[in-house]
């Protein structure tokens, strides 16, 4: 079928089921004999556990530490020297180190008498100091998560790379800004379903999950059992953005009972539990220092930064890729010669912060992009000059940055004016020259920024981490019918793999993309993948489909060569037939051969069938970088601190895309999220270390009335190391809108002397931030003269 | 996130419910459109041992129109009245705070007594009925008493419901044809609880002047005669007459004094004069 491949904006094909409400998500599975567990969870951040009271009659269905002396706690220990490990007890022992930590087990017939068993233990705490500040958390005299470490630093990094140099620049500006605590929101929350079938030996665990093969190995290495007794299941995933990444303890509890109860185990995790007890990330403090000449051209950059890693390092990522990330992508898409940058990944009495969509780069885009609109202030310039004087040049690419990035391909400077070309940034100047009619305040913000994806073993054999993707392999295979079977270890949680993929495919074979199945989310069928991350799957699973479906064209061709009685030079394959020059035979032809006429075949013929099982990697493994620009123009409220997106432009390259449609869906979702880091999203601790927020009254997310509709610009630099030159846009969305909304929101208040550097912008914030620069200048007038 | 075991009922007559209500030996809530109590039940901050579901009694679903008022059972929805099923005596305020509430999903089932007994100080129904000056009734043993919805709200969270007492009904005057009412919430999103709300009544033919400002930590701040701040309510332009300053001192003196929080209440209630609406 033509017109299905590359580049064609087919509707999803899962969205047929999901669209009818027939979608199948853990929570929707039944199993005979289920029981529903609920968890004992520590209602203190920080505190001994002096004893645990089991009511009697609950004693055979509550199960603590004591009870899982065999199983061992989750390590995930980065190889980046002078990292400091934790060890993530499964069920607390001894101690307790965040709210919502794990401290028994209990099972019953349904959810409500489970929590009624919880609500009936009793636990003795001898509580300790919370460390609930990532900043005095590094303090000598800090209380101590993990004694034995002597502080309370996973991981300290340093680069300098000839600092001085720019010392004598003559615009130096420093400035602290921070992101906030969030807590990443996908629709269907987590959830475990477990059973022990004793006819495979086997633990089959159904999780709703983005790398099920990673939770096989570390689940394998906890309950200290062989891999091959371990099937992981992911079945519909409602949402990921990083959280469905996790192994997490619950996950290990729920295969431990289901391997001793004798019936299957179910665990859902509710909004509260998502809320309070999991799912955090995003917590950056950076202190930031920018060198600059008086035109605008970039020195350097200085940077102090710290990131709120929480209490344990999560297993596969570590407690440390967040900040260490921070250190190389920090100089964002500019060229410039000095650079100096330490960080510091600390424990906290805080959930473990996990990877969320777009990961360190959120808060690394905020942070430099706001500091370049400070550049832009300080020299008289336009944001937009000072990016276009210091951004990477297209005759540059393929270009090493400073900390040896390599941006494989694209032209920066294009983006950033194309995106300038969607709004009328003249007319914007003069109608702030005047006062609007309703008292508001126009500003409006650039960001642009480029991402790295689809990152491979020479990037992630240096972080040293548990997991280092190598070949991504997929398979394809005919099957009698002439229909297509792929099948890869990456999942999709939202990505609509089940339509792409299947592309990919058709734009080798020709094959309907209705003929094409895709089987995923499931270790027994798949072949072994480090799963969905790091806008990797387009890249790695895309180029793995492609390359195991032309070895199987190739097979076919020979098949269909030897019936069409030609040479295999002479046929070529169409729109899925094998064409030769006098004559033609249909994939259909070649596959029932193959299966159900084998008496047709040569003796000569490939063994290996109409089925191929192949690894994939770039040419290239140090990444695609994809690029946006993004601009937001705003109204803020001066009285009430509202801030209105009036409007808001992306122009990206994505190198070619798979499926434009898909893609713009990516970036309208990444932009919703953005929009939420921007504006609403903040997961606050009070200093015992209680999370503040327990629901979607207290922790906010954007809803459709809060996100507009951008207008989207398209570019198209075909990566050079890829098949077909894609490049990872996944989470690029999610990066930029804090950056461009902040920047819009300063320039709103510019005449205030107002500069917000922290998110979210909430009401307040603004408010305190004009209230604190009126009586900055209030303090600066001689007495006797009003503002 | 799942209830504690209840008894659950479902009386068809007031005289039903307040017999159920009034077993001392028992934790028992009413239930409404539970769109606050499903959540609290959910998270156990509520848990009861009998739940009296109040929507199946006829009463409550009534309205009475009279020359001078209007009063309507306590299980009338916000979308009763958005949707004009109850008649607005309001020149229009009614059915404009209604639309304002949270999603149509929570209007479609949520109910005024609900809201009102719930008494969160940031729900739309405490300030606008305040400001309108309408009155509860409530039902117990001890028979019936009708008060300024006002008193209502003791505090956050809190009623002033004796034991064994249920709010029955809700009566709301009529305005005049001179009335004129403002009503603007500051909210950080679509349907989510205000932070800052200021309303008005300037009805000068009835004599009645109120200004209200809600959304505050606790009960609204209710001022029943409101001359000093927006006049005698025949000004053309009612934001013209308004005195920020006199204002300012009240929701001081009732104890808000962090400047952010008093500039957003009174610039919610500056933005409420400024678009006064008319019959």
């Amino acid at each position: 079928m033509a017109g299905q491949g590359i580049g064609a904006s087919l509707l999803r094909k899962e969205d047929d089921r999901f669209l009818r409400g027939r979608g199948e998500f853990v929570a929707d599975i039944r199993l005979p004999g289920l029981r529903d567990v609920a968890f004992v969870r520590s209602p203190v951040a920080h505190a001994r556990i002096r004893g645990i009271r089991i009511p009697p009659q609950y004693k055979d269905v509550v199960f603590t530490a004591a009870d899982l002396k065999d199983v061992k706690p989750i390590r995930a220990v980065s190889g980046l020297p002078g990292f400091k490990a934790s060890e993530q007890p499964i069920l607390a022992f001894e101690k307790v180190r965040q709210v919502g930590e794990l401290i028994a087990i209990c099972v019953a017939d349904t959810r409500a008498e489970a929590e009624d068993i919880a609500a009936a233990v009793e636990v003795d705490f001898e509580e300790l100091p919370a460390v609930h500040d990532m900043l005095q958390a590094r303090q000598p005299d800090s209380a101590l998560l993990h004694e034995h470490w002597g502080d309370n630093v996973f991981l300290e990094t340093f680069v300098d790379i000839n600092m001085e140099a720019a010392f004598d620049a003559p615009i130096k500006i420093t400035r602290e800004i921070s992101t906030a605590r969030q807590s990443m929101a996908p629709m269907e929350g987590r959830g475990t379903v477990a059973v022990w079938h004793n006819r495979m030996d086997q633990l089959v665990l159904h999780t709703g999950n983005q790398q099920p093969h990673i939770v096989r190995n570390g689940l394998a290495e906890c309950l200290g059992i062989e891999q091959l007794q371990i099937r992981i299941i992911s079945p519909d995933v409602g949402g990921g953005f990083g959280y469905k990444g996790i192994l997490l303890t619950e996950d290990v509890c729920l295969g431990w009972l289901a391997m001793r109860c004798g019936h299957p185990v179910r665990w859902i995790e509710d909004r509260r539990e998502h809320l309070t007890a999991g799912a955090n990330c995003r917590e950056h403090y950076y202190k930031i220092t920018v060198y600059a000449d008086r035109d605008g051209k970039l020195r350097g950059v200085e940077c102090e930064a710290t990131v709120d890693s929480g209490a344990y390092s999560s297993y596969p990522f570590s407690a440390c890729l967040e900040a260490a990330q921070v250190a190389s992508i920090l100089p964002g898409p500019y060229d410039f010669p000095s650079y100096r940058c330490r960080t510091w990944s600390v424990a906290t009495n805080k959930c473990p912060i996990l990877p969320y969509r777009g990961v360190a780069r959120t808060g690394v885009c905020y942070a430099i992009e706001l500091m370049m609109d400070a550049i832009a202030r300080e020299a008289g310039l336009e944001p937009y000059e000072v990016r276009l004087k210091n951004l990477v040049r297209p005759d540059q690419m393929p270009f090493d940055n400073i900390t040896k990035k390599h941006f494989d391909s694209g032209d920066y400077p294009e983006a950033l004016r194309q995106a300038l070309a969607k709004i009328d940034l003249p007319g914007i100047r003069e109608r702030q020259k005047k006062a609007e009619p309703d008292g508001r305040l126009i500003g409006v913000g650039l960001s642009i920024y480029c991402e790295q994806g689809a990152h491979g073993t020479s990037v992630y054999a240096g972080w040293g981490i548990p997991m280092v993707p190598g070949h991504e392999q997929a398979t394809a295979r005919m099957t009698p019918d002439g229909g297509l079977e792929l099948r890869v270890g990456v999942h999709s949680h939202g990505q609509s793999m089940e339509t792409t993929l299947p592309q990919v495919a058709n734009e080798i074979l020709g094959i309907d993309v209705a003929k094409i199945k895709l089987v995923h989310g499931d270790t027994e069928y798949t072949p072994y993948s480090t799963g969905s991350w790091g806008s990797r799957c387009a890249v790695m699973a895309g180029g793995a489909v492609a390359t195991a479906s032309k070895e199987v064209a190739g097979l076919a061709m020979r098949i269909g060569a030897h019936l069409l009685q030609v040479d295999f030079d002479q046929v070529k394959l169409v729109d899925g037939s094998v064409v030769g020059p006098a004559g033609s035979v249909t994939l259909q032809e070649i596959a029932h051969t193959w299966y159900r006429r084998p008496q047709d075949l040569p003796p000569s013929v490939d063994p290996r069938g109409l089925e191929s099982t192949i690894g994939y990697k770039p040419v290239r493994d140090s990444g695609t970088f994809s690029y946006a620009a993004h601009i937001a123009v705003v109204a803020v409220d001066p009285e009430m601190g509202d801030i209105e997106i009036i409007d808001y432009v992306i122009v990206e390259d994505g190198g070619k895309l798979i499926n434009p449609m898909v893609v713009d869906g990516q970036i309208y979702g990444g932009l919703a999220q953005g929009i939420g880091t921007a504006l609403y999203e903040e997961m606050n601790f009070d200093s015992s270390g209680q999370p503040l927020a327990s629901t979607f009254a207290d922790y906010l997310l954007p809803g459709p009335t809060e996100v507009p509709a951008p207008k989207l610009g398209h570019m198209e630099t075909l990566a050079p190391y890829t098949q077909f030159g894609v490049k990872g846009i996944g989470e690029g969305g999610a990066i930029a809108p804090p950056a461009a909304i902040g920047n819009a929101v300063n320039d709103a208040l510019k005449s205030y002397g107002v500069e917000l550097l922290q998110s979210p912008m909430t009401p307040r914030r603004v408010l305190e931030a004009i209230e604190e620069a009126r009586n900055k200048r209030n303090k600066r007038m001689p007495e006797g003269v009003s503002a | 996130m799942k209830p504690v075991n209840f008894d659950y009922a479902r009386p068809g007559e007031v005289s039903g419910a307040l017999k159920l209500i009034a077993d001392e030996g028992l934790t028992v809530k009413i239930v409404a459109g539970s769109q606050s109590l499903g959540p609290m039940l959910n998270m156990r901050l509520v848990q009861p041992d009998l739940l009296v579901d109040i929507t199946g009694i006829e009463e409550l679903r009534r309205f009475d129109e009279r020359p001078d008022e209007i009063e309507f059972g306590a299980c009338i929805t916000h979308a009763d009245i958005e949707d004009l099923r109850i008649p607005d005596v309001t020149c229009g305020a009614l059915p404009s705070v209604a639309r304002g509430i949270a999603y149509r999903a929570v209007r479609n089932r949520g109910t005024v007594g609900g809201s009102l007994t719930h008494a969160d100080p940031s729900a739309d129904w405490h300030s606008i009925m305040a400001a309108l000056g309408a009155k509860v009734v409530l039902r117990g043993p001890a028979g019936e008493r009708t008060i300024p919805v006002e008193d209502y709200m003791l505090g956050a969270l809190e009623a002033d419901l004796g034991p064994g007492e249920m709010l029955v009904s809700i009566k709301v005057p009529k305005l005049s044809r001179s009335a004129r009412w403002g009503y603007y919430k500051s909210c950080r999103k679509t349907g989510e609880f205000a932070h800052a709300i200021g309303a008005f009544l300037a009805d000068p033919d009835r004599g009645v002047i109120r200004v209200v400002i809600g959304a505050t930590e606790s009960r609204p701040i209710v001022i029943t005669d409101a001359g000093n701040i927006i006049g005698d309510g025949r000004a053309e332009r009612l934001d013209a007459a308004f005195d920020s300053h006199a204002v300012s001192e009240v929701i001081e003196a009732a104890g808000m004094t962090n400047p952010i929080d008093k500039q957003t209440h009174i610039v919610a209630l500056g933005r409420a004069l400024e678009q006064a609406q008319s019959a």
